[in-house]
C-alpha cells in the first residue's frame, strides 16, 4: 500500500512524469516529450495473491511476467500475457496493449485484466472493476487502461483472470492453406503463417493434439520466430485480408508472420524504410502497422486515433493537467 | 417514445433530444432488471425493437453484424446452418435484444469459460449523446487509442446508443457433454463448484439448483432432476471428444468425492436439452407457487460459495421469505430469488432488507455489486459500498466525457454525488 502511496505521492508533486517498466517496450509508441523538468515513476513489484481455487491473481504491475508466470506454473496455471520478452512487466505490457500470440484461442490482452488500480494525474489512487471473475459494476476501466500507453494513468496493480495449462501444447507446420486450417480445426491456439508454410499451435488433452494432426498430416516442428530485422512493427487488418496483404508484402523486402484468424501480422525489416512501405501496404488493406522497435523516424502508429475529440475528453478526465508520459500517445488537437 | 428504423434515425431523434435539453433513454427489449431503461422524470425513450436485422453474416471470419433489436437467439438460430454460434446466451435469450446485451455487458450460462457480452463484441457503431455517429473498436484487431469499445459495453445507455454491432462467432464445439449432479447438501454442491475449478478444469456451463427450486422445476417440465435433492448441479463440457471425456470423468470423480449421490450424463442430444431446459424454465416455473419474486444478481470469489449461500438463507429466514437459488454457479454469480406475494402488506420492506442483506453479504465475502444485469436505478445508491469517493469520481468523469451534455440516460450507475464536490441535492420534480 505504501509504495503505491508513493508513486502517487511523486506524480502529484511532478510536472510531468515518464513511466518506465522493465524497458522492454520502449519502441512502442512516440517519445516522451515535455519542456520542463521529467520525473521518472515505475510501478511497485510483486504478487499480492494467488488464488488458484479462483482463476484469479493480484499483482503489483511492476512485477515481470516471468515471475509471474514462475508463480502460477507452481498452480499449474498461466495467464496469457506472453511477451516476447518475460521480463516484460505486467503493468508495461497492458499499457502497450500488445496482445500474445495465442489471441486466437485465449483473446486479447484486455479480457484477462478484471481490477485495476491506477494513480491517475492527480494522484490520486483510483480503483475500478472487481476482484471476481464476473462483474458489471460501474464502468470498466480495466480494459480502457489496457493499450492506454501511460496517458491515463500509472497501472499500480491489477487483478488477472488465469487459466489451467493445457496438458498439451505443441507446434506443428504444414503447407495447406491457412483458410483450411482454420475451418477445419476446433480452435488452435495460433496459425502463425508466413506465405509459404503455417505454424499451427494446438492445446489441449494430447490425444485430441494428436488426432487433429493427423487429420491434417501437421508435422511436429518448434515455435515460429518472429520476423527478424532491426526494425520491426505489426499490422492490424481485417483478417478476412491478410491474403490480400500478403500478396503486397511479397513484393516488399520485410519478412512477416501473419496470425491467421486474429488479423496481426507481424513484420520485420533491415531497412527502415521497408517498414514504412509495410505499412503503405497496410493501409491500402484497410490496416495500420504499429511500430514496435527500430525505425526512430517513423511515425509510432502511422494513423491518427479515430474519434480524437472523445479521445481528448477521455484522457482530460484522467490527467486534466496532461502529466503522464506526454506525447506517448499522440491525439490530434481538436478544432474547437 | 419513438421507434428508430435506422442508426441515422437515432442520431436525428438524440438531435432533436439534444437541441430541446431533453434527456433520452435507451430501450431494446425491456428485459433488463436493474431499471437501465427505466424512464425517469420526462425522457424520450428511443427503442430499438424495429430495429431487428441481422445485417451480414461472414461465416469465414465468424463475424455478424447486427442491428441492436435483432433478438439474442435469432442470431444463434441464424448462424446455425454454417456450424456457429453466439456464445451470450442469458436466460432471457428468446426476448433480450443484442443492443441491451451491449448495454449491460449481459452473461449467460456458456459465458463461464467463453466470457461475457464484452469478449465477443468487436465494433459498436454509436450514437454519441450529440447525435455523432461513430465507430468504436473495429474488425481489425487493435485500433490506435483507448479501447473505447470496452468502456462503452455494459454502460447502460449512459454513454450514447448502438445502432449498429459486430459480433464475433464461434464455431460449434464437435462434443458436447451435460451432466446433472445431485447432493445431499447445498455445502456439498458448492465445494463440488469450487473443486472442479481447481481441479483445473473450466466447463462450459455450471449452474447450480438449490431444493425448491429444483423441486418446482421438476414438477412443470418432468427433466428428471431428483425431488430429494438438497442441490444439483448441470454441467456442461466441451471441444474435442478425448479432452471431454476426461473432463466429464474429472468432474464425476470430484462430485463423488464431495459426496455426489448420482452423477448423470446426458446419453444424447434429447437429454441433453430436456436438462437444459429444465433450468432455462426456472423463473417461469416460479409463477406456479407465487405470483411474485425478485431476483437478485451479484458475484463472490467461487471459493466462498459455501458460506455465501449459508448466509443468504439466514437473511431470507430472518425476513421470514421463501429463498431460491438457481445460478450461475462456477463464475460465482449468485441469483437469488426472493418469492412472494406482492398483496402482503408490509411485504415490499422485507423484501428489500432481504435484497439489501444479500448483497451486502456478498460485498463483505469481497464480492461485487452485479456480475451481469448491471447497476442501473436498483444499485445505484450501494455502488459507495464497493468504490470510494475518488473511484467513483473518475467513473463519473468518463462518462461526461463521453456525454459532455448529461442527457444520456441520467440517475442511472452513478449516484449522485459521485462527482467530487458535486451537490447532492435532488433536482426539482426529479425521481429518487
Ligand atoms: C427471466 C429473465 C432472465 C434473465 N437472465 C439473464 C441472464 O442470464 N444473464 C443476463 O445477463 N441477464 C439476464 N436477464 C436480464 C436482461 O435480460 C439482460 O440485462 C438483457 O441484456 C437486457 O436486454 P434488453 O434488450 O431487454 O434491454 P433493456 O432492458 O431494454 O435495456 C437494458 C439496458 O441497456 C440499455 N440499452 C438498451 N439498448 C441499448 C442500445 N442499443 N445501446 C446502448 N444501450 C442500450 C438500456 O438503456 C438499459 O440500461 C434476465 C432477465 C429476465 C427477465
Amino acid at each position: 500500500m505504501s509504495a503505491i502511496e508513493d508513486v502517487a505521492r511523486s506524480v502529484e508533486r511532478a510536472a510531468a512524469v515518464e513511466i518506465t517498466g522493465a524497458g522492454t517496450h520502449c519502441g512502442i509508441g512516440a517519445p516522451v516529450v515535455t519542456e520542463g523538468p521529467l520525473t521518472r515513476v515505475a510501478a511497485p513489484a510483486g504478487i499480492v495473491d494467488v488464488q488458484p481455487a479462483d482463476m484469479t491473481v493480484r499483482v503489483l504491475a511492476g512485477t515481470p511476467v516471468a515471475s509471474l508466470a514462475a508463480a502460477l506454473a507452481e498452480h499449474g496455471q498461466e495467464c496469457p500475457l506472453d511477451p516476447e520478452d518475460a521480463r516484460a512487466t505486467v503493468g508495461g505490457v497492458l499499457a502497450c496493449g500488445v496482445s500474445g500470440p495465442r489471441r486466437l484461442r485465449h483473446g486479447p490482452l484486455r479480457d484477462a485484466v478484471l481490477e485495476v488500480r491506477v494513480v491517475t494525474g492527480e494522484g490520486r489512487v483510483v480503483r475500478g472493476g472487481g476482484p471476481t471473475v464476473k462483474n458489471v459494476t460501474g464502468y470498466d476501466l480495466p480494459r480502457l487502461l489496457v493499450g492506454s500507453h501511460g496517458t491515463l494513468g500509472v497501472v499500480v496493480e491489477v487483478v488477472l483472470r488465469t487459466q489451467p495449462r493445457a496438458e498439451t501444447g505443441r507446434w506443428f507446420t504444414t503447407t495447406a492453406a491457412p483458410g483450411e486450417l482454420r475451418a477445419r480445426l476446433y480452435r488452435p491456439a495460433c496459425l502463425a503463417w508466413d506465405g509459404a508454410r503455417t505454424h499451427v499451435l494446438l492445446e489441449g488433452h494430447a490425444a485430441d493434439v494428436d488426432a487433429e494432426a493427423r487429420m491434417l498430416d501437421l508435422v511436429p516442428t518448434a515455435s515460429p520466430s518472429r520476423p527478424p530485422g532491426a526494425h520491426r512493427g505489426r499490422i492490424s487488418v481485417e483478417a478476412r485480408r491478410i491474403g490480400a496483404l500478403a500478396t503486397r508484402l511479397r513484393d516488399l523486402e520485410v519478412t512477416w508472420l501473419a496470425e491467421v484468424g486474429v488479423g496481426t501480422v507481424h513484420v520485420g525489416a533491415t531497412d527502415p524504410g521497408a517498414l514504412d512501405a509495410a505499412r503503405f501496404a497496410a493501409s491500402a488493406e484497410g490496416g495500420w502497422l504499429l511500430r514496435e522497435a527500430g525505425a526512430p523516424d517513423l511515425d509510432p502508429f502511422g494513423l491518427p486515433v479515430p474519434n480524437s475529440a472523445l479521445h481528448e475528453r477521455v484522457r482530460a478526465a484522467f490527467d486534466p493537467l496532461g502529466k503522464l508520459n506526454p506525447g506517448r500517445l499522440p491525439i490530434a488537437q481538436v478544432q474547437t | 417514445m419513438c421507434f428508430p428504423e435506422s442508426i441515422e434515425e437515432i442520431s436525428a431523434a438524440v438531435g432533436i433530444a439534444c437541441r430541446h435539453r431533453v434527456p433520452f433513454v435507451a430501450r431494446g427489449s425491456g428485459t433488463g432488471l436493474a431499471g437501465g431503461a427505466t424512464p425517469v422524470g420526462d425522457p424520450l425513450v428511443i427503442v430499438t425493437t424495429r430495429m431487428n436485422r441481422i445485417l451480414e453474416i461472414d461465416a469465414a471470419d465468424r463475424v455478424a453484424w447486427v442491428e441492436p433489436g435483432v433478438c439474442n437467439l435469432d442470431l444463434s438460430r441464424s448462424a446455425r446452418h454454417l456450424g456457429l454460434h453466439y456464445a451470450p446466451d442469458p436466460s432471457s435469450q428468446q426476448a433480450c435484444s443484442i443492443g441491451g446485451n451491449v448495454g449491460t455487458n449481459a452473461g449467460g450460462p456458456h459465458c463461464l469459460r467463453d466470457g461475457v457480452t464484452s469478449a465477443h463484441v468487436l465494433a459498436v457503431d454509436v450514437v454519441l449523446a450529440d447525435g455523432v455517429i461513430t465507430r468504436l473498436g473495429g474488425l481489425a484487431p487493435d485500433t490506435p487509442g483507448y479501447d473505447l469499445r470496452g468502456c462503452f459495453v455494459g454502460s447502460e445507455g449512459t454513454m450514447g446508443i448502438a445502432g449498429r454491432i459486430a459480433v464475433r462467432l464461434l464455431p460449434d464445439p464437435p462434443a458436447v457433454r451435460t451432466l446433472l449432479l445431485d447432493f445431499a447438501s447445498v455445502a456439498a454442491a458448492a465445494a463440488t463448484v469450487s473443486g472442479i475449478i481447481a481441479a483445473g478444469i473450466v466447463p462450459a456451463a455450471l449452474e447450480m439448483m438449490d431444493a425448491p427450486i429444483t423441486r418446482l422445476v421438476e414438477d412443470f417440465v418432468g427433466a428428471g432432476y431428483p425431488r430429494d435433492a438438497e442441490a444439483v448441479l448441470l454441467v456442461e463440457v466441451s471441444g474435442l471428444p478425448e479432452g471431454v471425456a476426461a473432463e466429464v470423468s474429472g468432474i464425476g470423480q470430484v462430485g463423488r468425492d464431495h459426496g455426489a449421490r448420482h452423477v448423470r450424463v446426458a446419453a444424447d442430444d434429447a437429454e441433453r436439452e430436456l436438462l437444459w431446459k429444465g433450468r432455462k424454465s426456472a423463473f417461469g416455473a416460479i409463477a406456479r407457487i407465487a405470483p411474485d419474486y425478485y431476483l437478485h444478481d451479484a458475484v463472490v470469489p467461487r471459493t466462498r460459495l459455501v458460506e455465501v449461500l449459508a448466509r443468504v438463507r439466514e437473511i431470507a429466514a430472518a425476513q421470514d421469505l421463501l429463498v431460491m437459488n438457481v445460478f450461475h454457479a462456477g463464475d460465482g454469480n449468485l441469483h437469488p430469488l426472493l418469492v412472494f406475494d406482492a398483496r402482503e402488506p408490509g411485504i415490499w420492506e422485507r423484501v428489500h432488507a432481504a435484497g439489501n442483506g444479500i448483497v451486502r453479504a456478498c460485498v463483505e465475502a469481497g464480492g461485487v455489486l452485479s456480475g451481469e444485469h448491471g447497476i442501473g436505478l436498483e444499485k445505484r445508491d450501494l455502488m459507495p459500498l464497493v468504490f470510494d469517493p475518488d473511484d467513483l469520481d473518475a467513473q463519473a468523469r468518463l462518462r461526461d466525457a463521453f456525454d459532455p451534455s448529461g442527457l444520456a440516460n441520467p440517475e442511472k450507475v452513478l449516484p449522485r454525488g459521485s462527482r467530487c464536490g458535486e451537490a447532492t441535492r435532488a433536482p426539482e420534480g426529479t425521481w429518487v
